[in-house]
Formats: structure tokens, sequence, C-alpha cells
């Protein structure tokens, strides 16, 4: 029975966190920041359900990590909507030419 | 050894995978890495004896947002020849970023001692479902260590007894009853007519009007336009 650890399930939460931000900061598609959204959360994810594995918390990492994904999607939902009336008005989706936003 | 075996390749699939979303220029590139990521990140929750979560990743995630996000892809293509770069400063710039603050996190999990976690978190007594736990920890360890075959067959079929008692990875049943607001793994020892132990009961309502609220607001933000006539009153 070799077991892990907790250290190497928050290293690659580490990982996939650092990507996240990198992405969310560095891309100019739109779309490309919804994704390091996405792997920001899913390196909390990874967090999350390893605590839950490896501390005497039980399930409380578990049903969190759930909501993250649940609250994943309708922030996916939404600001892919976004995006589409953002390209409808703009006809580009880079976020660099966004300046001019208004209600 | 399988198991560790399997945690580096996800592991590995999984950082590189992330590492690949952020180099990739190409948006539809970026969708498939991140299919790849996401994918190995349910992988990782099954190592992590986290079964529901394994699978529920896997539908929402892979199954449905990454699909989202390439519909998304499919209606915001701006032309073959129009790509969105960044520039070589500001991707040098993230990336130097992203190393220092790799480099933090990396020393602060390093300098943390996370073995006597279990003492300090919870200061109250231990449930029977985390005592169960650690001593099927201890019993792994003793059947690790264990160095005569006979020792070692007692210490194995200590270990079995426990795990089939723990039910560790079943937690479909347990996730759903927290839901309820019941919560088998705390509730043991507290005493009879007590206060239960908080379950999900009200997050879980919460986050389900949310979910309603938000199809119902990227419905109408996404709706198709019609021209507004002045003096018509079909128009809201």
């Amino acid at each position: 029975m070799g077991d892990v650890g907790l250290e190497a399930y928050l290293m690659v939460g580490a990982v996939l966190f650092v990507c996240g931000v990198v992405c969310m900061a560095t891309k100019r598609n739109g779309i490309g920041v919804l994704m390091g959204v996405e792997l920001v959360l899913n390196g909390a994810n990874v967090n999350f359900v390893a605590f839950s594995r490896y501390t005497p918390l039980g399930l409380d990492g578990q049903a969190t990590a759930l909501f993250v994904i649940v609250l994943a999607a309708a922030e996916a939902a939404v600001a892919l909507a976004i995006a589409l009336n953002y390209y409808n008005n703009h006809l580009t989706i880079d976020v660099d030419r966004g300046s001019e936003l208004q209600g | 050894m399988i198991e560790q075996l399997l945690f580096w390749v996800f592991a590995i699939l999984t950082c590189g995978g992330a590492i690949a979303v952020v180099a990739t220029q190409n948006v539809v590139r970026m969708a498939f890495w991140l299919v790849v990521s996401l994918g190995s990140v349910a992988a990782l929750f099954f190592l992590l004896h986290a079964d529901f979560l394994g699978a529920a990743q896997l539908l929402i995630y892979v199954g449905g947002t990454v699909v989202l996000l390439v519909f998304g892809v499919m209606l915001t293509a701006s032309g073959p020849t129009v790509q969105i770069k960044t520039s070589p400063a500001e991707a040098f710039l993230g990336a130097g970023v992203g190393l220092l603050l790799l480099f933090v996190l990396m020393f602060s999990i390093r300098s943390v001692v996370w073995g006597d976690l279990e003492g300090r978190l919870t200061g109250r007594a231990l449930s029977p479902a985390v005592a169960d736990y650690q001593k099927a920890r201890s019993l792994e360890s003793d059947v690790d260590h264990a160095a005569d075959p006979a020792a070692k067959a007692q210490a194995d079929e200590a270990l079995a007894k426990t795990a089939a008692r723990n039910q560790s990875g079943r937690t479909v049943r347990q996730l759903g009853l927290s839901f309820f607001g019941l919560r088998p793994d705390q509730d043991l020892n507290r005493p009879a007519g007590g206060a239960l132990a908080p379950g999900f009961l009200l997050p879980f309502e919460i986050v389900s009007i949310h979910l309603l609220v938000v199809l119902v607001g990227a419905a109408y933000l996404a709706r198709a336009k019609r021209k507004v006539v002045p003096g018509s009153q079909a128009d809201l």
C-alpha cells in the first residue's frame, strides 16, 4: 500500500493555480481567460479533496468541492453569454479592446 | 506501488495539460489541453477515494463546461487570418511572475509540517470514522514494516477488516445524506439529543436557486436582440 501523501497533491494544486493565474493574466482572448478561471478552480478543488482524504475533516472537503464544480459551471454559462454579447458589439473577442465597455 | 505510479502519471498529465493551456496560442488547442488536464484531475479524485466527485468532474466539467467553451470558441471566431497573440514581453513577464508565485507556494507547502495537522485541527475527541481511518493508517504501516510472514499476514487481515468497516471510497450515500443535513461521519460521537452536526442542506438549496437564476440570466443575456421600434408595445 503505497501512500502518496498530502504534499504531492498540494503541489499539483499549486501548479494548476499558477497556470490558471498566468493564463488569466496573459491571454488576450476572452475564452482563454475563462479557461484560466477553470484551471484556478480546479487547483482549489484538488486541495479540498486532498485535505478531505488526509485530515480528519471527513466529507466537508468533498461537499465543498462539489459546490465549487456547480458554481464553476454556472460561472462559465454567464461569462460565455457576456462574451457573446461582447463579440456582437465589438466583432472581436480581444479583451484589450474592451476599454469602452458601457451598460 | 500501483497507486503511486498512477498518481505520477496523472499528476504529470494534469500539470502538463495546464502548462500547455498557457503556452498554446490557438484557442481550439487550448480547449483540447484543458480536457486533458481536467480529465486527469478527475482521475486524481478517484485516487483520493472521492468516487462521486470524480464522476461529477467528468460529467459536469469535461462533458459540460468545456463543451460550452468550445461553443464559445466557435461563435466568436474572428476569421482564419486574425490571430489574437500575446506580445512576447507580456508572455515573458507573465512567466516570470508565475514562476515566482509557484516558488512561493512550493516553499510554503514544504515548510509546513502536515503530520501534526490531525491533532491540531480537531480539539474534540475523534469520531469513530476518523478513529477507524487512523487505525487503518497505523495498520498499513504495520503491514509495511512487519518482518516475518506470520505477523504480516495477521496485520494484513486486521487491515482488511478495518478497511471493510471504513468503506473507504464509497462516498455517494454519505454525500447525499450530508446534503439532506445529516452527517453520518460526524454525528456518531455526539450525545443523543444534542445538536446535530451541521450538514449542507442550506448551501444545497442556495446553490440550486443560484443555478436557476444563472440559467435565466444567461438566457436573457444571450438572447437574440430585436430592433426597438419607437411607439410599438410589442417590445418589452
